[in-house]
């Protein structure tokens, strides 16, 4: 354990409004007419404060403000908060501060107080390079609008990424394939590409169940996701994770702590945490953390002690989506080493879907679509 | 003691639906056997899936005073897997009632059971019921009851049941024209068992009709095939509530008890006589019950076997007529072969278990007894479980059950019933139009008739067409096993003996709904039909392509750690086999040939 307490600790702060809920999201957000953002700040700071608190002498390697659309914040909420954050604990050198930003001109306006509040690295929600797809996500921007706040966060910010969304229904390959051209063109050192997936309780899922969405064939979907790796990895952004691409370097390091089981301190409506072998979880709907901390300091709805088992088998769920690996001594480290089933894992390295080594265990090309069956075969479920 | 002229025993036969039942609750309760208060729907039918059903399964009985006579009403069991229960309490009476819907008229499973009646002797009372209905022709099912059955039907009785028309009448007409049993109450005890079942308080009850001497409480009775000896220490009718009486004379129909634990110690059909002063030979017509049809049932959940076991056993004290023995498949695990009547009792025993027990059941394909003579006079085999056929170079010749079936059915379906009996190997034996319907009567091998044929009967004429048969005998057959290979491997539970020109075809069948149901896996899967080791057909089930969660950052680790356990509980409904893992719908539907032809 003490190898993992000296590691750097990441910080999420979650933001959950948006202007309008977006047919695919099923993140905990919501729309408000008005917040007020006094009583907001001070509740994410005690919030902050409480869990700190509780994570004392750690360093801190990132803070990821997420949503929600945490662009909507108060620059200044957002500078109290990484001022807070840097009180309760020390910056690792290189630390890395992202945001979440809408790509609107609203949004990009406000790009220049938030890299002064010490904001570092953006992640901007384009979504699409296609009006029409814009439309169909219930997106508010244009694809015009979003390449100038891209070209105004490139301007401002060190470390860029942004999101599309693919696979979407009727999309050739044509189409998505000179769309992927075209984004790898703006040469931002990350990039985020996901396969639309239709969530539960979304518009979305609504709209398939009537018949009213189709989603596109998984088959080709697959298609599509080897063309994409292929071809970002040909421009000098590799896959290190299954949907994100980055230049060497350029990883979110936020993100890799997540998926290599790193402890994380989560703040905010919604927000989970891993505090040691600790799972955190604060009231999801705003107004009841709101309440919450107004009430009793903190906005934890609950705290779950992991056992050896569970935590391993966390580790695994997320250690096997980076191209990277597993990292077997984090599975050791939960104390459930026999947590991996070696029959499955001999039959899997068998298909070419695995490869096993040493010390970790690899999802292979062909396996990373595959993963979510992977990882059920591997921990004997 | 009951004067002989006084007793009339007679026994209904109807088509389901007829209104054999309505009939009965309406006899009882104008003879004063329950008030008005007292009648639940359908008295006689005692279980939920009988009542559901409309079928009778085991033998009920009922005394009715009328006009200082005893009359005993004897419902019968209601269907051709039951046949020699049937005969037995067809053999109890002097006569029937033979109802025909004024709407419906005759249909075939009506006609065998006439037939069945006629050959006993029978006086038969034809009886018009629901005269009531608007679309009623009393005059038209009156000439077609002449013709087809050939009966008088002069003075049939115009009854509704329903509605109360006519009941006086056809209890008028059993006193005048069935006749009296015979009987000598001096002769040593002669009673057959015509039923028996378990009842919790009473233990097994026995029913009974007595043809000579006399049956008393505290009497040391003999069971003379069985070769049992027991102690009556229960005489009685039913009324249907339970009268207990002193004793049992000729001619009469009652219940007795006498310390039996188990169903099974009780053989339909038996002799009971006095232990101390035996009748010197048994009454005609005994036979020992014989499973017709077999199958493996198999818990869906390994973990319910011991329940499974504790189950059949439990039916079993209620319902000797089916066997059971332990089964291990290497795909499904442990279970039961089990031997039933007929496909309808097959039917009824794994509802029964189903629903009254709890328990999720994985039913393999149903199988016939084959006669196998083996090679270098090796003698011969009976084998009830495809998955214990011999090597082909040890069997000489294989014999398998063959039916006559008659079936009934509108003209304008004929067509598609001739196709469905050809394409079942069946063989031709009559055809004759009665009015709008035909009947067809065809030679078939039992084993096409198990696996879906009444289905397919079914749909094929919206359900207008009425089924009967009977067993005809063992006939040679060119039948080989056709097993099936999922990955490679043969799934014991899915293989099927069928005769070699249907082979492909069904080959071809089983491979494409297993491709259907069998999910897609990380690697392809072939799915072979063959027989010995020549793959006769074949698909592929493509590997899986894409299974991942594209987005998962901190919060979902939870949700996602949950679903993956959630995964285990499906799991459970599955099987592995080859590390293909295959859900208990592919064993059942894979089963069902629903859409062939």
């Amino acid at each position: 354990m003490d190898a993992i307490i000296t590691e750097p600790l990441a910080l999420y702060i979650h933001w959950p409004f948006c202007v309008s809920k977006c047919p695919y999201c099923d993140f905990n957000s919501h729309v408000r007419e008005g917040v007020d953002q006094a009583a907001w700040r001070a509740a994410l700071l005690a919030d902050l404060a409480h869990e700190a608190a509780l994570l004392p002498g750690r360093t801190l390697g990132s803070i990821f403000f997420g949503g929600g659309t945490p662009s909507l914040m108060p620059p200044a909420t957002v500078a109290a908060l990484i001022e807070a954050a840097g009180r309760h604990w020390r910056f690792a050198g290189d630390i890395e501060i992202t945001l979440e930003a809408n790509p609107s001109s609203v949004e990009a306006a406000r790009f220049a107080d938030l890299a002064a509040a010490g904001v570092n690295r953006v992640s901007l929600g384009l979504q699409s390079l296609n009006d029409e797809a814009l439309h169909f996500l219930g997106r508010a921007h244009g694809v015009e609008e979003g390449l100038a706040a891209l070209a105004t966060a490139q301007r401002h910010f060190g470390r860029v990424s942004f999101d599309l969304i693919y696979a979407l229904p009727g999309q050739s390959g044509e189409a998505w394939e000179a769309e992927l051209e075209r984004a790898i063109g703006f040469g931002t050192g990350h990039l985020s590409l996901y396969q639309l997936t239709i969530e539960p309780g979304t518009r979305f899922a609504t709209l398939a169940r009537e018949g009213k969405l189709t989603p596109a064939d998984p088959d080709f979907a697959a298609d599509l996701f080897e063309l994409t790796r292929e071809r970002a990895a040909a421009a000098g952004l590799p896959a290190y994770e299954i949907s994100n691409h980055a230049r060497p370097g350029e990883e979110s390091r936020h993100n890799l702590t997540y998926w290599r089981y790193g402890d994380y301190a989560g703040i905010g409506p919604g927000a989970h945490g891993r505090r040691g072998s600790r799972a955190t979880l604060r009231h999801r709907k705003p107004e009841n953390w709101l309440g919450a901390v107004q009430g009793s300091g903190h906005g934890i709805a609950g705290e779950d002690p992991l056992d050896a088992v569970t935590q391993a088998r966390e580790a695994i769920l997320m250690g096997l989506r980076l191209n990277e690996g597993l990292d077997l001594a984090r599975v050791r480290a939960a104390g459930a080493g026999e947590a991996i089933d070696a029959d499955a894992a001999a039959r899997l390295e068998r298909l070419g879907l695995i490869r096993r080594e040493p010390a970790r265990i690899v999802v292979r090309e062909a396996g990373m679509l595959l993963l979510d069956r992977i990882a059920a075969e591997l921990v004997g479920v | 003691m009951t004067p002989l002229d006084k007793i009339r025993n007679f026994s209904i036969i109807a088509h389901i639906d007829h209104g054999k039942s309505t009939l009965a609750d309406r006899l009882i309760q104008r003879t004063g056997g329950l008030s008005e208060r007292e009648m639940s729907a359908q008295v006689l039918d005692n279980m939920d899936i009988e009542k559901e059903r409309g079928i009778t399964i085991k033998a009920q009985t009922v005394r009715l005073d009328w006009k200082g006579h005893v009359l005993n009403l004897m419902d019968t069991p209601g269907h051709v897997d039951f046949a020699y229960e049937v005969s037995r309490s067809l053999a109890a009476c002097e006569g029937a009632l033979l109802v025909v819907d004024a709407a419906q008229g005759v249909e075939a499973q009506t006609l065998a059971n006439v037939y069945q009646s006629i050959e006993h002797d029978h006086e038969i009372v034809p009886v018009i019921n629901k005269i009531d209905l608007p679309a009623a022709e009393p005059e038209k099912v009156r000439a077609e009851i002449e013709e087809v059955i050939g009966l008088d039907a002069s003075e049939a009785v115009l009854a509704s049941a329903k509605t109360g028309i006519g009941i006086d009448e056809i209890l008028d007409a059993v006193v005048a024209k069935i006749p009296p049993p015979k009987g000598d109450a001096t002769a040593p005890l002669k009673a057959m068992l015509v039923d028996s079942w378990y009842d919790p308080y009473l233990g097994v009850v026995i029913l009974v009709r007595v043809v000579d001497g006399v049956l008393k409480k505290g009497q040391q009775i003999k069971f003379m095939n069985a070769g049992t000896t027991h102690l009556v220490d229960r005489v009685g009718c039913f009324r249907p509530k339970i009268e207990q009486l002193t004793e049992l004379s000729p001619g009469e129909i009652g219940f007795i008890t006498a310390q039996i634990k188990e169903v099974a110690q009780t053989m339909v059909g038996d002799t009971i006589t006095d232990a101390r002063k035996p009748a010197a030979e048994a009454l005609p017509g005994f036979k020992e019950v014989q499973s017709v049809v077999f199958c493996g049932l198999f818990p869906v959940d390994a973990n319910d076997f011991e329940k499974l076991r504790e189950s059949i056993s439990k039916l079993r004290l209620n319902d000797a007529s089916f066997t059971f023995e332990m089964e291990t498949s290497a795909a499904l695990g442990f279970g039961f072969r089990c031997g039933f009547l007929g496909l309808l009792h097959l039917e009824i025993i794994q509802e029964r278990l189903t629903r009254e027990y709890d328990l999720d059941l994985i039913t393999t394909a149903p199988s016939v007894v084959y006669r196998i003579v083996l090679t270098h006079g090796a003698g011969e085999l009976e084998l009830h479980n495809p998955a214990d056929m011999p090597d082909p170079s040890r069997i000489e010749s294989i014999y398998e059950p063959w039916i006559e079936a008659t079936i009934y059915v509108p003209d304008e379906y004929l067509g598609s019933i001739l196709k469905l009996c050809q394409d079942r190997r069946g063989i031709q034996k009559n055809l004759t139009y009665v009015g709008g319907r035909a009947q067809v009567t065809y030679e078939l091998p039992l084993n096409e008739v198990v696996f879906d044929f009444y289905d397919r009967l079914k749909s094929i004429t919206r359900g207008y067409a009425s089924f009967d048969y009977h067993q005809t005998g063992y006939r040679e057959g060119d039948l080989v096993k056709m097993s099936i290979l999922v990955n490679n491997e043969p799934v014991d539970a899915l293989s099927m003996i069928v005769h070699r020109s249907a082979a492909e075809a069904r080959g071809r069948h089983m491979c494409e709904r297993l491709k259907d149901l069998i999910p897609r896996h990380l690697f392809k899967i072939p799915i072979q039909a063959a027989i010995g080791g020549k793959v006769i057909a074949r698909e592929t089930i493509a590997a899986l392509r894409k299974d991942v969660t594209a987005k998962c950052y901190g919060g979902d680790i939870t949700r996602k750690r949950k679903l993956l356990e959630k995964q285990k509980e499906g799991k459970k409904r599955m099987r592995e086999y080859g590390s293909v893992q295959i859900p208990q719908e592919a064993f059942i539907a894979a089963l069902r040939m629903g859409d062939e032809g």
